[in-house]
């Protein structure tokens, strides 16, 4: 298989997870945490592109340390959680930069997914099914629990549990998501397809779909374009989905 | 009407340091339909959520085995962000199309609002779609937060009609928070009086002398923090 077909297939299913993820993570008020998590994730991406291995392996590790010192400082300063959240990913970005490979620092910061391996793509795009599954299944449940968790216990939902299902998904998507958009950028690609579906949706079926394809969509273009015009493609695929909610914003009713 | 449904004892909860509620002891009978009366921040809607077991407390609240609970909250502030029809909304709870159908002629709503968005709904449409959602997993308890909060008369007067049909219909027992005296003497059989403490409980036309009422909502709420 061609290179540009597995960085294409790779980035589809990528950029569908996390605009299917999305579209959990928009009425949770979450859809920005996708972006300090990316960031702090700069230090396992640093190691993986110094030693050679796939920087969603290394991401990975450093985006679950950074949810537990967030929910551990949390814990016990009662500081809000955006406090928090710029102390680590701030810490995370500087120390990246201390041994950063600098000729690789765009890789890093805006993702390289036209390089990827077989290995990874293969490895990638079957982590990319089972979190569509996975967001499939606890769909209803996270929904109620956003509408409302009161509502959600009185019907027996264990929130604890959903919500660490939730975060071990956000965790990986945003892992996979910087071989894509690098560690800068991983907020758009979960907020955007989201919130250009909600402009249009008028159901949450439609919601969900949308929220897939337009994740799909924009990665497909993105990758493309870059392959016609030897732009990145991490800030294209952003730049498209960003076009995407400009006109959904237009159609809006 | 001699079979309790619902006992508590020595109901206690505290929350963030401060006491909500003090040792409430009082027992719910089948079929019953009890009003929670109170001021603001008196622990009403505290009290349900103790009831159903959302909150930390101290103290028993023990339901008679095999009971199922229906919780109306006051408000969803949220449910408006999402793009969700009824249909999806009931579909949250896995009720089937079919049984969402005799639901909502249940509560008086025809099928053609299965496709309306939540968010599009008038209040007392939404507010009898939320009487609807929790009678989906066919509960023998209702507990209801502020039914007629934020809603016009016409829709106040259907809620009213519902809730009176439900009783008769579904032989429910409805514990409701309320403001209004109004529903409590339509509806209610008992009230519980509560600021922090049960200060009284009856039926409403014994227990509601306007001199009980002023004593209800003039008594300061902060009054019982200054004993602790």
């Amino acid at each position: 298989m061609s290179q540009f077909l597995l960085s294409l297939l790779s980035g589809i299913f990528i950029g569908g997870a996390a605009g299917f993820l999305g579209s959990l993570m928009l009425p949770k008020r979450m859809s920005l945490a996708a972006g300090p998590l990316g960031h702090l994730a700069l230090p396992g991406i640093a190691i993986a592109l110094i030693y050679g291995f796939d920087i969603s392996l290394g991401a990975f590790p450093f985006v679950i340390l950074g949810i537990v010192l967030i929910w551990l400082f949390e814990r016990r300063t009662k500081l809000p959680t955006e406090a928090l959240t710029a102390v680590v990913f701030a810490t995370g970005v500087a120390v990246a930069f201390f041994f950063l490979p600098i000729e690789q620092a765009e890789a890093a910061l805006v993702g390289d997914i036209l390089s990827i391996q077989l290995i990874d793509a293969v490895f990638s795009i079957a982590l990319c099914i089972l979190i569509i599954f996975i967001v499939e299944v606890i769909y209803s449940k996270m929904t109620l629990i956003n509408i409302s968790e009161d509502l959600a216990k009185s019907q027996n939902i264990s929130i604890g549990k959903y919500n660490l299902i939730y975060l071990l998904l956000i965790a990986l998507i945003v892992a996979l998501g910087v071989k894509v958009v690098g560690g800068l950028l991983t907020a758009a690609i979960v907020a955007i397809p989201a919130a250009a579906s909600r402009n249009l949706a008028k159901n949450l079926a439609q919601y969900k779909f949308l929220s897939l394809s337009f994740g799909v969509l924009s990665s497909a273009a993105g990758i493309l374009i870059s392959h016609l015009t030897l732009l990145p493609a991490g800030p294209l695929i952003i730049v498209c989905s960003a076009l995407l909610f400009v006109v959904s914003t237009i159609l809006k009713r | 009407m001699n079979n309790i449904i619902l006992s508590v004892k020595d109901l206690n909860v505290r929350l963030n340091g401060e006491e909500i509620l003090l040792d409430l002891t009082f027992d719910v009978y089948d079929g019953e339909v009890l009003a929670i009366l109170g001021p603001n921040g008196a622990g009403k809607t505290t009290l349900l959520k103790a009831l159903l077991g959302i909150v930390p407390h101290e103290g028993i609240v023990k339901w008679r085995e095999g009971v199922k609970v229906g919780y109306v909250p006051q408000r969803l502030p949220f449910i408006k962000d999402l793009p969700l029809s009824v249909k999806e909304f009931f579909q949250l709870v896995n009720a089937s199309k079919g049984e969402t159908i005799e639901i909502l002629k249940s509560i008086g709503l025809g099928e053609e609002i299965l496709g309306k968005k939540i968010g599009d709904l008038s209040s007392g449409q939404f507010q009898r779609i939320l009487i609807g959602w929790a009678l989906a997993s066919n509960p023998n308890v209702l507990l209801f937060d502020e039914p007629l909060a934020g809603i016009d008369i016409g829709g106040q007067e259907s809620v009213y009609n519902l809730l009176e049909k439900l009783k008769g219909d579904r032989n429910l027992t409805i514990l409701f928070v309320t403001h209004e005296l109004s529903i409590v003497y339509r509806l209610a059989d008992r009230v519980l009086c509560l600021n922090k403490r049960m200060l009284c409980t009856g039926a409403p036309r014994e227990m509601l002398t306007p001199e009980a009422i002023s004593n209800l909502y003039a008594s300061p709420v902060k009054f019982y923090q200054h004993k602790h």
